[in-house]
C-alpha cells in the first residue's frame, strides 16, 4: 500500500492507504463484464434503468439557450410518449423514463431550470473552469457559487491535474473541499479526467482523495480528453467507491462520461456495478451516466425488443 | 433521495437569493432495484450425439467385442446422454496393434513435415467447429459453457498449432542431440478438461512421431470422440490415434499391454501410484501429472481487488476441478480481515447453475459420486472447526451442484489442508512473514502449483525461487500456454507437459 499524508481543514492529518491496482489484472476483470449475455426481460430492465441514469449533456461553446432548452425536452420525454405508446402496445412495455439531469455550462443553468420546472430532472453545470480547470481558485468558486445561484443542484467540477501530477496532493484536497463548501447543499461531482493521470494506480490514488475531500460522486472525463470513460478505469473507481464505504459507511456515486455510446456498453457498465457493487448502486442517486449519443441508440433498442424489429435511426430525435 | 434533500433545503435557503428562478419540485425518486440476468441459454442444435458410441480404432468407429456398453450421464441434469462402448482387453490389443503397425508403416516414414500438415490441419478444423465442441463438452462434463467457449476449446485449437511448428524442428529443440519418436502412447486422461487432456498428450505425442491410443475418462468420452470425427475430416491417416473408451479396468489392460513403449497419465495420486508400480520394470517410460493443493499467496501489498480475482479463478474456476486449483489461500495476517470479508462478498456474486447460461460461473459437479467426496470433505471440515462460508444462493433441483464456499482460520494440520478435495472449496489460513508463507506453502505432499501476490518484484523472485512447485504464477493464475511446461513436484507427478520439456516426454533423445 502507498501511504500518501495530507491536512484536513481542521488540521487533521489524514494518511491516505492507497491500495496499488494491476493493470493487467483490472482490466482482464473489466473485460469479464463484456461477457455477461443479457437478453429478455433483464434487458429491457437494464435499458430502462440506464436511461434514467443518464445525464444528457452539451457543452459546447456554440451552446444557445434554444439548443439547451431542446435538450432539456430530450431529457423529459427522450421519445415522445404517444409515439412510444403506438410501439409499446403489445408489449405492455412502461413509458420511457426522463433522464437522472441535464449538465450544462453555468450560463445555460438558469435557462435549463427553468425548461425543466416541473419536472424531477436535475440540473448539473460544469463549473471550476471546466475542462482544464486552470484558474486560480478564487475563479474556480466563484465560478462554482455562480452556478449554485442559478440554480444548479449537481456541480461537475474537474481536480487540478498540473497539481496531482506533480504530486501536490495537498492542493488538489484543498481545492476539492474548498468547492465542496461553495456547492451548498448542491451535489458535487468530482472529474478526475482519468485520461490524463496516465495510470490506473493514479485514478484509484484521485479517487480516494476526492472522496475523502467530500465529493458525492466520482467522474471520469470531461469527455474532452481521449481517453474518456473505459470499462478497466470506472472497475478501480468503483472499487475504490467501495473500500471507502467498507471504511467509512458513506455511499459515494459513480459517473462514468465520455465514449460510452451504445446500448450494449451501457448494459456491459451496469453489469459491472451489479456486480461489484451489488444492487444498492443500481440507481441515478449512486450510478450515472455521462452519455448523451447513448439515448438514441438505447431507444432503438427498445423498440427492437417491443416490436421484433429494428427502427431506422431517424425515427428519433438528434436532441 | 439526497439530491432530492439538498434541492429541498437548498431551495428553502435560496429561495431569497434567487427569486426569478423557479424552483424545480423534486418527484420521489425510486430507490435500488434488483437486477437479475433472464437465462442465456446457449443452443445445443449444433451438436448431434449418437445414442451408442463405438471405439474408434484404424480411423473406424467399430463395435466393442464385449459388446458391452455404459451409460454417460449429463452432470447438469442427471439424465442419460448416451452410452458408451466399453472397450474390453481385446478391444485394447487390437488398439495397440493397430498403433504399432500404423507406427511401423506409415507415421513413422513420414517427414516432420508432413506430419505438422496434419497438426494444422486439425487445429483448423477444431476452430472451425469450435462451438460444437464447446457445447458437447459442455453437455458432457458440466462446465459453464463461457469456460468451454473461451478457454478449453481455444487453448485445444493452440496446442494443436504449437506441437504442429515443431513437428519439423524437433533437431533444434533438442541442439547437438539426435532424437526420435518411442513408438505406441498409451494416454490416459482424466474428466476435468476432457478436450484440452486429450489435446496435451496427442499433439505432443504426434508432432513427435509417435501413434497413440487414448483412453478418455468414463464419464467425459464424448468430446473425445468428436475429436475422433474431425482426425477423420482432417485425413489423418488410420491409427494414427485410436480412442479405446472405458474406465478402469480400460486403462489397466492398456497400461499392462506389453507392445506399449509409453504411458502417459493425468489423473489421481492414487491411480498414478498403481501405474507406476504396474509399469516398474518394463520397457516402459512413464509421464504422471497428478494431483495438488497448490498455495496461493497474498501479501499485504499485492493489489488486493486483483488478488481476489486471483484467488476466486484460482480456485472457482471449473467448479475447482483443476489439479492445479489455487486450494490453499495464504493471507499475511495484517490484510486478512480485509481480504476475507471482500471475499465472502464476491463468492456470494457468482452464479451457480445450468452450465448451458452464458452467464453462469459455476457449473454442474461431474458426477454423483465427486459430489459425494466433495460434500464428506466439506462435513469433515465442519468437524475439525473451520469456519465455513457458503452463499445461499439457489441451485437446480435436479442434477449436481456445490455452492462454491470456503473455509476460514484453518491450521496445516487439518484434513482441509492436506487432501485434495477438487471441488469449489477453499481453505484460507495466514502467516506473518514471507518465511512462514513459504514454509506453509510447501507443507504438503503435493507440489504441482503456486501463485504469488506483491508489486514487489524483488519479494515475488526471492518467494518463486523458495517454492516447490512446478508451476508459479506471480500475480496471475490459472494461466495456460502451450510453450509453458506444466507438471509438479513429488505427489503431484513426474516429467513436464508442454513447451520444449514436454516434447521430451515423447521423443528418445540422444
Amino acid at each position: 500500500m502507498r501511504s500518501v499524508s495530507m491536512t484536513d481543514k481542521a488540521g487533521r492529518t489524514l494518511a491516505l492507504l492507497v491500495p496499488p491496482v494491476d493493470e493487467v489484472g483490472a482490466t482482464e476483470r473489466a473485460e469479464f463484464f463484456t461477457k455477461r449475455s443479457i437478453k429478455k426481460e433483464s434487458k429491457i430492465h437494464a435499458l430502462y434503468l440506464a436511461i434514467s441514469m443518464c445525464d444528457l449533456t452539451t457543452l459546447e461553446g456554440a451552446d444557445t439557450p434554444g439548443r439547451v432548452r431542446q435538450m432539456c425536452e430530450k431529457a423529459r420525454h427522450p421519445v415522445p410518449p404517444d409515439v412510444f405508446q403506438s410501439v409499446a402496445g403489445q408489449k405492455n412495455l412502461p413509458p420511457i423514463p426522463s433522464v437522472a439531469a441535464v449538465c450544462v455550462y453555468p450560463s445555460m443553468v438558469s435557462t435549463a431550470v427553468k425548461a425543466l420546472a416541473g419536472s424531477a430532472i436535475n440540473v448539473a453545470s460544469v463549473a471550476t473552469a471546466f475542462p482544464s480547470g486552470q484558474a486560480p481558485l478564487k475563479v474556480k468558486l466563484d465560478d462554482t457559487r455562480f452556478a449554485v445561484s442559478e440554480g444548479a443542484n449537481e456541480i461537475d467540477m474537474v481536480i487540478n491535474r498540473g497539481a496531482f501530477l506533480s504530486g501536490d496532493y495537498q492542493l488538489v484536497f484543498d481545492e476539492i473541499a474548498a468547492t465542496k463548501e461553495a456547492c451548498g447543499e448542491a451535489h458535487l461531482k468530482v472529474i478526475l479526467e482519468t485520461g490524463e493521470l496516465g495510470s490506473l494506480d493514479r485514478v484509484r490514488l484521485a479517487s480516494e482523495i476526492a472522496m475523502r475531500a467530500g465529493a458525492d460522486f466520482i467522474k471520469t472525463s470531461t469527455g474532452k480528453i481521449q481517453p474518456a470513460a473505459t470499462l478497466p478505469v470506472t472497475l478501480v473507481m468503483l472499487q475504490a467507491i467501495q473500500d471507502f464505504y467498507m471504511k467509512t459507511g458513506k455511499k459515494i456515486g459513480m459517473k462514468p462520461a465520455g465514449g460510452i455510446r451504445t446500448a450494449k456498453q451501457a448494459i456491459q457498465y451496469l453489469c459491472m456495478v451489479n456486480e461489484t457493487m451489488g444492487s444498492d448502486w443500481l440507481t441515478p442517486d449512486l450510478f450515472r451516466f455521462g452519455a448523451s449519443a447513448m439515448v438514441n441508440d438505447i431507444l432503438k433498442q427498445i423498440f427492437k425488443e417491443a416490436t421484433g424489429r429494428y427502427y431506422y435511426d431517424r425515427v428519433f430525435s438528434l436532441d | 433521495m439526497t439530491t432530492k434533500r439538498a434541492l429541498d433545503k437548498k431551495s428553502k435557503a435560496q429561495a431569497a437569493k434567487i427569486a426569478p428562478v423557479e424552483k424545480l419540485p423534486k418527484q420521489a425518486k425510486t430507490g435500488a432495484m434488483k437486477f437479475e440476468y433472464a437465462p442465456s441459454l446457449e443452443s445445443t442444435d449444433i451438436v448431434r450425439i449418437e445414442k451408442r458410441n463405438r471405439l474408434f480404432i484404424g480411423g473406424k468407429f467399430i463395435e466393442p467385442s464385449s459388446e458391452a456398453y455404459f451409460t454417460s450421464m449429463n452432470p447438469a441434469t442427471g439424465e442419460r446422454l448416451a452410452d458408451i462402448a466399453e472397450a474390453g482387453d481385446a478391444d485394447v490389443d487390437l488398439a495397440v496393434r493397430t498403433a504399432r503397425k500404423t507406427y511401423e508403416n506409415v507415421w513413422s516414414k513420414m517427414s516432420g513435415r508432413e506430419r505438422g500438415r496434419y497438426l494444422f490441419r486439425i487445429a483448423r478444423l477444431i476452430q472451425e467447429r469450435s462451438r460444437e465442441l464447446a457445447v458437447l463438452e459442455t453437455l458432457d462434463n458440466g462446465k459453464p459453457i463461457r469456460e468451454s467457449r473461451d478457454v478449453d476449446v481455444p487453448l485445444v485449437a493452440a496446442h494443436f498449432f504449437y506441437h504442429a511448428g515443431w513437428a519439423d524442428k524437433l533437431n533444434y529443440a533438442f541442439p547437438g542431440q539426435n532424437v526420435s519418436p518411442l513408438g505406441v502412447v498409451g494416454q490416459i486422461i482424466p474428466w476435468n478438461f476432457p478436450l484440452l487432456m486429450a489435446a496435451w498428450k496427442i499433439a505432443p505425442a504426434l508432432a513427435c512421431g509417435n501413434t497413440v491410443v487414448l483412453k478418455p475418462a468414463e464419464t467425459t468420452s464424448l468430446s473425445a470422440l468428436l475429436l475422433a470425427q474431425v482426425f477423420q475430416d482432417a485425413g489423418l491417416p488410420d491409427g494414427v490415434v485410436n480412442i479405446v473408451t472405458g474406465a478402469g479396468a480400460t486403462g489397466a489392460a492398456l497400461v499392462n499391454h506389453p507392445d506399449v513403449d509409453k504411458i502417459a497419465f493425468t489423473g489421481s495420486t492414487d491411480v498414478g501410484k498403481i501405474i507406476a508400480r504396474a509399469v516398474a520394470g518394463t520397457k516402459k517410460r512413464l509421464t504422471l501429472e497428478l494431483g495438488g493443493k497448490s498455495a496461493h499467496i497474498i501479501f499485504e501489498d499485492a493489489a488486493l481487488d486483483q488478488a481476489l480475482e486471483g484467488v476466486i479463478n484460482g480456485i472457482y474456476f471449473n467448479q475447482g476441478h483443476v489439479c492445479c486449483a489455487g486450494s490453499r489461500l495464504l493471507l499475511e495476517e495484517s490484510i486478512a480481515e480485509e481480504f476475507v470479508a471482500k471475499l465472502k462478498k464476491r463468492v456470494a456474486k457468482l452464479r451457480v447453475g445450468n452450465p448451458l447460461d452464458k452467464n453462469t460461473d459455476i457449473g454442474a459437479i461431474n458426477s454423483a459420486g465427486e459430489l459425494k467426496k466433495i460434500k464428506k470433505l466439506i462435513q469433515l471440515g465442519k468437524d475439525e472447526g473451520g469456519e465455513f462460508f457458503e452463499p445461499t444462493c439457489a441451485i437446480p433441483d435436479k442434477g449436481f451442484y456445490q455452492r462454491p464456499c470456503f473455509f476460514s482460520n484453518v491450521s496445516s494440520s487439518f484434513t482441509l489442508s492436506r487432501v485434495e478435495i477438487f471441488g469449489p472449496v477453499l481453505a484460507v489460513s495466514t502467516f506473518r512473514t514471507s518465511q512462514e508463507a513459504v514454509l506453509k506453502a510447501n507443507d504438503t505432499p503435493y507440489g504441482l502449483a503456486a501463485g504469488i501476490w506483491s508489486e514487489k518484484g524483488a519479494k515475488i523472485h526471492k518467494v518463486a525461487g523458495q517454492l516447490k512447485a512446478g508451476v508459479i504464477w506471480a500475480n496471475t493464475y490459472n494461466k495456460f500456454d502451450p510453450s509453458a511446461p506444466f507438471g509438479g513436484y513429488n505427489e503431484s507427478g513426474w516429467g513436464r507437459e508442454g513447451g520444449r520439456h514436454g516434447l521430451s516426454a515423447y521423443l528418445d533423445v540422444r
